[in-house]
Parts: structure tokens; sequence; C-alpha cells
């Protein structure tokens, strides 16, 4: 199996390449090789595969990536669509 | 209880210390002589040595560190085996604190986890005849992905951790070796600044953690990426038919008796011709969600598991239209035959749905299992599976 690729060009992913230092560590920490290092800036290299874990985001120092990450489940989902309370479920 | 209740309100007050005057950047020695007056650094708490896989300890400037083993009793698999099959989950956790495997010193290096006991016993079984500090961050039992998705294995509870447990006093160095799934929780420069412990993100399973300390912490492609075998999708299965199983006990009598009230023979002869079919095309509809679904997973269409699930129901209802073809003799057997057809694959469809939560979705995304620890529901995003 390949890597697994969600709906196209909807992935909230954001790079900021002008407050990108090229220190490496987004690409350290995602499970999905979205990004990739080229010139001393990171780059967006495979938008779809990213599942919004937020991982990057969350250990850039220079606050180049953004991304809107959120946690969801079949109850999660489920409870949502039923206005009830408790959007995540472990 | 009473302890625990004591320990997160003490947590609570070191994370709001940190809030408090730490969260200006500010070197690691303001921090230690501003927000830690004297008394409250002496505040160490060690986990218990009272807990059934401590073997022994070990002394530290900071006290007696339980010391584990890396082979598992009986106790550790039992435990392993109840939590698979949904007994007791969710209090299957470990007091957090630092660990002792084998005989670690000065220089040995550190690697963090969840409280989840299964996540812990994964972690040390992987490396026999190491000696290396384990430090254990209260996740409330949950595995490292989820913990880290929720904020639980965070920051904060990383930095608190180090600080309660003395770790600065235990060793020499200042690196931790953190899974690579942490990182949505975690902002390893946050934590440098914080503490001074400079985090590494190791590999995604705790197998491969030797390997990556024998590489000096070097992580090769294949650690970073996780793959989704066979064998780590059959382990979830008992989790979901133990899901299936209360559900079950309740409709399955339901649908029997219905089935009495259904053709125009007598009440138990409908039940044992109706009912009894019922009862089994919903059996069928959980098995293919729970256990083919799982197992053909790669195989099967679509790409969202719902998809899959719904795919494989439309056979298994199909199947079983079939199975049952003798009997359309009269309206009525046709139209439970076209309503079996819709409901299997909608009972299927919504296990294998369950499944992804189970997985986090699709090949890469067994993140879940990866420190064989697995928590049901987790971590997709919403529209991977409509
Ligand atoms: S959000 Fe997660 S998957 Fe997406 S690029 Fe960042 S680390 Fe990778
Ligand atoms: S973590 Fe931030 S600064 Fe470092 S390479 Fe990635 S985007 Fe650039």
């Amino acid at each position: 199996m390949g890597q697994l690729v969600y709906i196209k060009d909807v992935v909230t992913l954001k790079l900021d390449r002008e407050k990108c230092t090229g220190c490496g560590m987004c690409l350290l920490v995602c499970p999905h090789t979205v990004l990739s290092l080229t010139n001393g800036s990171a780059e967006i290299e495979n938008r779809d595969a990213c599942m919004e874990c937020g991982a990057c985001a969350q250990n850039c120092p220079a606050d180049a990536v953004t991304v809107n990450a959120g946690v969801g489940c079949a109850t999660a989902v489920i409870n949502a669509a039923l206005g009830r309370e408790g959007g995540s479920c472990c | 209880m009473d302890k625990e209740k004591k320990d997160q309100s003490k947590l609570e007050n070191q994370n709001l210390h940190i809030d408090d005057c730490c969260s200006k950047p500010s070197p690691l020695i303001s921090i230690e002589s501003i927000c830690r007056p004297s008394e409250e650094k002496a505040q160490l708490s060690l986990p218990s040595l009272n807990q059934p896989f401590v073997v022994g300890s070990i002394q530290t400037p900071v006290g007696m560190v339980p010391q584990v083993s890396s082979s598992l009793i009986w106790k550790d698999h039992l435990g392993t085996f109840r939590a698979r099959w949904g007994v007791g989950r969710m209090h299957y956790t470990i007091e957090p604190g630092l660990y002792a495997l084998g005989q670690p010193d000065k220089d040995a290096p550190v690697l963090v986890t969840a409280n989840y006991k299964m996540s812990f016993d994964c972690l040390r079984e992987a490396m026999p005849v190491r000696d290396v500090w384990i430090l254990v961050l209260d996740t409330k039992g949950i595995n490292v992905w989820c913990a880290a998705g929720k904020g639980t294995f965070g920051t904060k509870e990383l930095v608190g951790r180090i600080e309660s447990s003395g770790l600065d006093q235990v060793v020499n160095h200042r690196r931790l070796i953190l899974p690579q799934l942490a990182g949505p929780g975690v902002a390893a420069h946050q934590v440098k600044r914080l503490s001074g412990f400079k985090v590494v993100y190791g590999p995604i399973r705790a197998t491969d953690v030797p390997a990556f300390l024998d590489a000096g912490l070097n992580a090769i492609p294949e650690m970073r990426c996780k793959t989704f075998t066979m064998w780590e999708r059959v382990v979830l299965i008992p989790m979901e038919l133990v899901g299936a199983f209360k559900p079950t006990l309740i409709i399955l009598p339901i649908l029997f008796l219905l089935g009495g009230f259904g053709g125009q023979e007598g009440f138990w002869a409908n039940a044992f011709n109706y009912g009894l079919f019922a009862v089994l095309a919903f059996l069928s509809a959980i098995f293919a969600g729970a256990v083919l679904a799982p197992l053909l997973l790669p195989w099967l269409p679509g790409r969202a598991f719902s998809m899959k699930g719904l795919a494989l129901g439309l056979v298994v209802g199909l199947i079983l239209a079939v199975f049952r073809g003798g009997h359309l003799t009269d309206l009525s057997s046709r139209f439970e035959i076209l309503a079996w057809i819709g409901i299997v694959p909608a009972v299927t469809a919504y296990l294998a749905m369950n499944f992804t939560g189970a997985l986090a979705y699709g090949s890469d995304h067994a993140l879940l299992p990866k420190d064989g620890e697995l928590e049901k529901g987790c971590f997709f995003k919403t529209r991977t599976i409509f």
C-alpha cells in the first residue's frame, strides 16, 4: 500500500517561507513526510498526505507553519452531527 | 485515589507556576531561581516501589527510583490481554514519574512515554539488555498519540514531570528521547526553554528504539513513517468484537421475536423462519465489519473506511440473499431480503468506520498500535470517513 491521501486541496497546512529558518524540525516530526527542505527553507511537498496532526506547527520554533489541527473519531463525528456534547472520545 | 488527586493538584500547581512566571522568554537559570523557591524545589515525587512490575530500586541523588525489567511477567501479559479485550482498559495505568530499566547511570539516555501500561510495557520489552531511564508522563492512561492530540502528553506535563522527578540531578546530560508521535502535543523548543532539556524525537515504533540509540539517535526514514501490518490489524479485532457485543445482545432477541410476528404462520414457526434468518444476517454483518473488514482492509475498495465497510457489507448482504433465495416465494420475503441488503452493509460500514478510529486511518496511520498501544476512536479527520 502506498501513502494514503485525503481529499484533494482541502488541507489547511500553510507555510510562511519568510519566517522559516530551515531548522528542519517540522520534517522530523511529520509522520507523513509532507514537508521537505530545499535551499534552507521548508517546503510543502506532499500536501494531500497531510493529516493535520499539528506536530509541525507545534514544533516550529519560528512559527512558520500553521495548520488547523483537529481530533475526531467515529463517536465524535456522530456526536457532533447530533449536536451532542463531548467532541473527543479518548 | 486520594493520592492521585493530590499528585494531580500538585502538578497543576507546577503548571501554574510555569504559566505564571516562565512563559516569558527567560534562560533556565532564572526559572530555577524565580519559579522555584527553595522549599518547593524539595518537592520531588518518585513513583511508588510498591507496584507489581517493579523488580527493585536504584539509588539516585533524588531517592530510590523504581527499577523495572525488560522481560514481562505473566501478570503483564494478562493485563495486555485484558486490555485488548476491553476489560478495565480505562484503568490500565502506572504511576507517572521516573523509572529505571536495567542499571542506568548518570549518562544513560532518558526515554519518555505515557502512563498507559501497554505503552510502558512495549517500550521496556523492546529493550532487553539496555540501561535507560524511562520518564512516564501522566496521560491519564491514554497512549502517546491520543494523549498528544489532546495535549495531555504535552509541553506542560513534560516540563512539570522533569522537575518533579529531579531529572536534572539524576542525569548529567540534558537530552530526552520522545516518541515521534508525541509531536502534536510537545513543542520541543519550549521544553528546551523551560527545562533546559533538549527533545529528540525518536522512532515511531518502540521496537526501533534500540537501533535508534545505536545509530547515535538517528532515525532512518522507515522509522519515521508507520506501516500497518496484518498482525497489527489482527490484534485490534477483539476490541471491535467487544464493542459490538453489548448492542448485539440486546438486538438479537428482538430480531428473533420480531420475526415471530412477521409471517403468516404461527408465532414460533415464524420466529424460527424469519427471526433466525434475521439473527444470522445480523451476526454476519458484525463478523464482516469487525473481523473481515480489518483483515481485508488493503484490498477493499474506497478510501474512507465507511466505504470499505459498505462494499464488504453489500457483498455479505448479497451472499445472504442468495442463501435465502429458496424462500423468495411471496412479497414479504422479498421485502425482507431487500431490507437486509440495506441493513447489513449499514452495520458493517458502521463497524468498519469505528475501526478507523482505532487505527486512525489508513496504512501509515496505524499510529496507534505503534507502541503496541491502542485507544479506540482517536484522531483522524472528520472528512476522511465520510
Ligand atoms: S500537520 Fe502533521 S501530517 Fe501535516 S504536515 Fe504537519 S506534521 Fe505532517
Ligand atoms: S520547523 Fe519551522 S523554521 Fe524549522 S524548517 Fe520547519 S518551517 Fe522552517
